[in-house]
């Protein structure tokens, strides 16, 4: 089936935020503070500008709380008497001319006596930095399996490495974007480019102090998320409903790419030290693993990315003694955020450099290594969960190794890089796996609701919160209705997420839309056949026939079925020990990067890039693939180039121009293959597949590029990104 | 000569999407705010204002160029082209096979990939991936995007079939 | 923002004598990045010379290529004779952004906005291209190498108007341009060289190392002195010499330093035979 949307993607007819004209609509801006810490003591307005024309909204204007409703809602959506990081907004503006808000923005100015900022989370803070409980840490969380201990005291060998990962933008090629606008009920209408529409409306809830029933969040066609439309979106459309509050009148913020790159989320830098204990064989006896993230200057989703990164640290191996001790950090920066993989790609950049670690230590091949300790069936991850899944994780390896070549391009690569003047190559493996839908207790916690009607003219709706976001979930729903109820995919039709018609089916997040929203969908068309009173199996034109005579014996009614998230039986997690099941099912993978280093300019090239994982069942051929191969480049871009340059914690390359994400010239195509093992409890078998494409390049560029420079590196490629100066500084002093 | 001194509007006329079109433009306007915010035509999109995305590619007489690079009012006389003007029927290669993710880059590698099909001997040189290099995008990994105008490419002219090498 | 339009170029040499300050426009690739934002750039006064047809044309005849002001990089790309005739101008223009800025960037513009990236300029420089300036009262012809007097400070003066670039076509024994970016394609200069040799003698010019595309004296001479060169290394004495490239966003002075180095050894030792050819040792290229 092609994507639904596609032909309005295509011919540009798809209307995103920034495409709808709302009338007497206002445009509106921020005014951030240009300092990372420090108390405010006056705002000035430039005297000899006319302010009358403008709507000026500060925190005094806030009817409810000041503060984004998320976790702990550190965070106020205008900062009052202080400022925590460079680009916090202080005050609104708003304008029939967004030219004139841009000139307006440079009227104001800020009184701020500053105050010493912590701008390392690496580091210690000294006492005059400390602002968050005793220490900066926002959350501090643990794993213990076994006794690491003493498993230490009798180890062979131990091995110990240091990784680190930067920050990411996530580039989402339409920037952030909201409206907002009350209607004569004083209803709040807030309409943009979001991940999570009823986030949206529980930070509204809080912020403006209106009961459920007078807001409403609509998704509009969303370009590109990444996470970074997950939490975000909920400060923006703060500021849009306030100064539409303030102003009477309709208003629209769209941030420019500047303003976007500099006062958004971004992927958590961070910082994991490993200590392996390992015998002459290379089997892992225990693992000591310490995982930093830097949170910025609020507490924001870092704890739950921070959670599910300790979870993944200790990689898809079979470990009888783990302890992970995990840690996010206060930093005077903008708030680091939700960013596919969250969490796991920069535990996975730091397991499998240290596999390879290991593996070179000991002179054990790097592939005998992880095929000695890949987690086999009935053995259990650090949290003590037991897999039982059926999947063959070593034959999963042994296919990519085929398929990549691996064996043969080995060979090559010894004399290429014998006779060659400058180049070098090399080929690197990473063993990965991702736990699908949210942690732990987090899907019972959603109780996720969904509905699917039947309307009058036989075909059915389905009603949910989950947004497309380019991942292809119209389509995605479309088939899996479709295949449950022997319809064809124009009988069916997506409501737009619309938070006045459609329930709350979860956040558009953790590749639980396919596999947890799914399932709604197919639990709801099962509650459809029932209230139709047609058996559990009835496919077609029978069912199409019982709705509309279902319509025309109840004139004028709704005929809903409906879906509510119920845990599948087996699954036991513990949020305080961090022990059990922590995720319902995992994807696996094996990815394979083979490299080119030219040792002239240090630049590096992905030569090519095999991808293989099991995901469940594969609902869609080419979006699958094009999500798996979408994610490799996204995850080559930060294993190789995309670096966010911090000054006094505010990212100051923010243009795309220096910002650099791939081009199509910068990539290979990327070869994907699927193994398939249904999961029973997914839709159609399905688990989840967006985060592993993040998760796997960075390790293996990094274990491919250590590989085709192995005897001239004088350190190792253990932080990314491996950009050609940080690759120049590993090889040779310069100017030697 | 027109030697507009202050901001007030200029008239120009122009070609656009093979209709003639006269409009006042404020002389700092660039073709991409014409286009969206007057003209409504809201295809063409904004997604870097620098010039590096290439998500507001339109052809200007004929060559592909970034509407956030252009002033409307440096357009009198020339023939512009925007996502507007392309024909749906050509567009079911690129539906096929992915070429279009969350669909915000979609417009201007539409836009480009409308121009190669248009002149193909620009591969004599360039590589497809080359020709594209302007079109940013976050979603496709550029696999989707190459496939989809190759197989269209190949449509328009199987006599010179083009394959991506790698 | 004020707009001037001339249709010829004596109306333009005419106005740029009147408005005093008016910034020259054509392609615009440069002057409209992140143009809502950029304020300051709305208060000034412009002259689009986009309009002048005379200014549009490149011509190749026995001894040269000369490009007008309006010349974009896609006109030389697209055509055979350029190929032909001046290979190392379409191998810059290849690497100047995107087609989409190559369509719309001229070689003029690349020379007047002075910025010391500039690839387009750095390839015409090494093939020794003049740069006629034309102001109200008559036109001037000076070296390209030349032109730059400090970082974006030029010989041209405000009431002068790049008209054409004229380009000698001696074909070089030697010609070739390396770029060094953070990208294949679509990425600003953080190492870039050109390089043409004519009867004996180099002409070797860099762009993002100094704050101005510059000719390099010490390293022209290391090679038109047949200096005997056994690894990268030997070029830094030289390098140090011509150029102080600095740390900035893109990139750091010693990566630039290090990398023009390695890139001048490598591209020069296959013709130059007093060239040393085992300068790369197993264990690393700078050892």
């Amino acid at each position: 089936m092609r994507r639904r949307e596609g032909l309005a993607k295509l011919t540009g007819s798809e209307k995103y935020i920034d495409d709808l004209s709302i009338p007497g609509c206002l445009w509106g801006m921020a005014a951030r503070s240009p300092v990372p810490r420090g108390i405010i003591r006056q705002i000035h307005f430039a005297k000899d500008f006319n302010w009358s024309e403008f709507v000026v909204v500060d925190h005094r204007d806030i009817p409810g709380t000041n503060e984004i409703f998320m976790i702990q809602n550190d965070q106020p959506v205008l900062a009052a008497d202080r400022v925590m990081h460079i680009h916090e907004p202080v005050v609104l503006l708003a304008h029939p001319d967004r030219q004139a808000c841009r000139h307006a923005i440079n009227q104001i100015s800020f009184d701020i006596d500053p105050l010493p900022a912590a701008l390392d989370y690496r580091k210690v803070p000294t006492t005059e930095q400390i602002q968050y409980a005793s220490d900066n840490v926002f959350a501090h969380l643990s794993v213990t399996k076994g006794d690491v201990e003493q498993a230490f005291k009798d180890a062979p060998h131990v091995i110990q490495g240091i990784y680190e990962t930067g920050a990411q933008e996530h580039v989402y090629l339409e920037n952030q974007g909201m409206a907002a606008w009350f209607d004569d009920q004083g209803v709040l209408t807030v309409q943009g480019s979001m991940q999570c529409p009823y986030y949206v409306v529980n930070a509204l809830k809080h912020a403006l102090k209106l009961d459920e029933s007078r807001v409403r969040v609509i998704q509009s066609p969303t370009g590109g998320g990444f996470g970074g439309k997950e939490d975000y979106p909920s400060n923006l459309a703060c500021y849009a409903a306030l100064l539409a509050l303030k102003a009477q009148q309709p208003v629209k913020i769209i941030y420019d790419r500047e303003e976007d790159l500099a006062a958004t989320t971004k992927r958590h830098p961070a910082r994991l030290k490993h200590r392996t204990a390992v015998d002459d064989q290379g089997r892992l006896i225990a693992q000591d693993i310490e995982m930093i993230i830097d949170g910025g200057a609020y507490v924001t989703l870092s704890p739950v990315v921070l959670s599910r990164g300790i979870i993944h640290a200790a990689g898809p191996y079979a470990c009888d003694h783990v302890r992970i001790e995990g840690k996010a950090m206060l930093s005077n920066s903008v708030p680091f955020g939700a960013f596919r993989g969250f969490g796991v790609p920069q535990a996975a950049f730091a397991m499998e450099r240290h596999m390879d670690h290991i593996a070179r230590t000991l002179g054990i091949d790097a592939v005998e290594m992880r095929r000695r300790n890949l987690i086999r069936d009935g053995q259990s991850l650090s949290t003590g969960q037991v897999i039982n899944d059926g999947t063959d994780r070593v034959a999963l390896m042994d296919l990519a190794l085929k398929e990549s070549g691996w064996a043969g391009h080995i060979k090559d690569h010894a004399a290429f890089n014998q006779t060659h003047p400058y180049l070098r190559k090399g080929m690197g493996l990473a063993c990965i796996y991702h736990g699908s839908g949210f942690t732990g207790s987090g899907e019972v916690h959603l109780a996720s609701k969904l509905h699917v009607a039947g309307l009058s003219d036989g075909r059915i709706e389905i009603r949910s919160a989950n947004t497309e976001i380019g991942q292809g979930m119209l389509t995605v729903f479309t088939r899996i209705a479709s295949h449950r109820l022997g319809l064809e995919p124009e009988q069916i039709v997506i409501a737009e997420a619309d938070t006045s018609r459609v329930p709350n089916s979860g956040p558009t997040v953790a590749s639980r839309t396919t596999m947890v929203a799914g399932k709604l969908v197919e639990n709801a068309c099962s509650d459809l056949l029932d209230q139709l009173g047609l058996p559990v199996h009835e496919t077609g034109q029978v069912v199409v026939d019982a709705i509309t005579a279902w319509h025309l014996d109840n004139p004028g009614q709704e005929l809903v079925g409906t879906a509510q998230y119920r845990q599948p039986p087996g699954i036991n997690w513990d949020d305080k020990t961090y022990k059990g099941d922590a995720y319902g099912t995992y994807g696996w993978a094996t990815y394979i990067a083979r490299v080119q280093v030219d040792l002239r300019t240090c630049t590096t090239t992905v030569l090519d890039f095999h991808a293989v994982q099991e995901i469940g069942t594969v609902i869609n051929n080419t979006l699958a693939t094009g999500q798996i191969q979408g994610g490799v480049v996204q995850g080559i871009g930060w294993a190789l180039m995309e670096e966010c340059c911090f000054r006094e914690g505010a990212m100051i390359n923010n243009q795309l121009t220096n910002y650099i994400i791939p081009t199509a010239s910068d990539v290979p195509g990327i070869s994907v293959s699927f193994l398939e093992n249904p999961y029973e409890h997914g839709a159609m078998g399905a688990k989840g597949l967006g985060e592993l494409p993040m998760d796997g390049p960075a390790p293996a560029i990094a274990n491919a590029v250590a590989d085709a420079l192995s005897q001239l590196l004088i350190d190792q490629p253990d932080t990314i990104p491996l950009t050609p100066e940080r690759i120049m500084s590993l090889t040779t002093p310069i100017h030697a | 000569m027109s030697t507009n001194t202050c901001t007030n509007p200029i008239t120009i006329s122009l070609t656009l999407n093979s209709k003639p079109l006269s409009i006042a433009v404020d002389p700092a306007e660039r073709l991409l705010d014409t286009l969206r915010y007057q003209l409504g035509l809201t295809g063409t999109k904004e997604g870097c204002a620098e010039g590096e995305c290439g998500a507001c590619t339109v052809l200007i007489d004929d060559q592909p160029a970034n509407a956030c690079l252009v002033l409307t009012c440096q357009l009198a006389g020339r023939f512009v082209r925007t996502i507007e003007s392309i024909n749906v029927d050509t567009l079911h290669h690129m539906h096929e096979q992915g070429t279009t993710q969350c669909g915000a880059c979609t417009p201007g590698v539409v836009m480009c990939a409308q121009w190669i099909n248009e002149h193909q001997d620009v591969l004599k040189h360039q590589s497809l991936r080359q020709l594209m290099s302007g079109n940013l995008c976050r979603c496709t990994g550029y696999d989707g995007i190459i496939l989809g105008i190759e197989k269209t490419l190949n449509e328009t002219n199987p006599a010179t079939a083009h394959k991506d090498p790698r | 923002m004020n707009i001037l339009s001339p249709s010829t170029i004596q109306q333009a040499t005419r106005l740029l004598n009147e408005h005093d300050g008016a910034i020259v426009m054509a392609g615009a690739t440069d002057l409209l990045v992140n143009w809502p934002s950029n304020l300051n750039a709305h208060e000034r006064t412009y002259l689009d010379i986009s309009s002048i047809s005379e200014l549009a044309f490149h011509s190749f005849s026995e001894n040269e290529l000369v490009l007008g002001a309006l010349c974009t990089y896609w006109d030389i790309i697209d055509d055979p004779c350029a190929m032909q005739h001046t290979k190392l101008l379409v191998d810059a223009a290849r690497t100047v952004g995107a087609v989409q800025i190559q369509t719309r960037g001229t070689w003029a513009g690349n020379i007047a906005n002075a910025s010391p990236a500039a690839d387009g300029v750095a390839a015409l420089m090494a093939l020794d291209a003049q740069v006629t300036l034309t102001s109200a009262t008559g036109s001037q012809t000076i070296p390209l190498d030349t032109f730059y007097l400090d970082y974006k400070k030029t010989r041209c003066s405000h009431d002068q108007l790049i008209t054409d670039i004229r380009v000698p076509l001696v074909r070089p024994e030697f010609a070739s341009f390396v770029k060094v970016g953070a990208r294949c394609a679509q990425a600003i200069t953080k190492v870039g060289v050109a390089i043409a040799q004519t009867d004996a003698n180099w002409r070797i010019v860099v762009n993002s190392m100094a704050p101005v595309v510059k000719r390099c004296a010490a390293i022209e001479h290391l090679l038109n002195s047949q200096t005997p060169v056994h690894s990268p290394r030997d070029f830094a004495q030289a390098i140090e010499a011509d150029l102080a490239p600095v740390d900035d966003i893109r990139s750091t002075a010693s990566y630039r330093k290090a990398v023009l180095a390695r890139v001048l050894y490598h591209e020069l030792a296959p013709c130059c035979p007093w060239f040393s050819k085992n300068g790369i040792s197993k264990n690393g290229i700078n050892q």
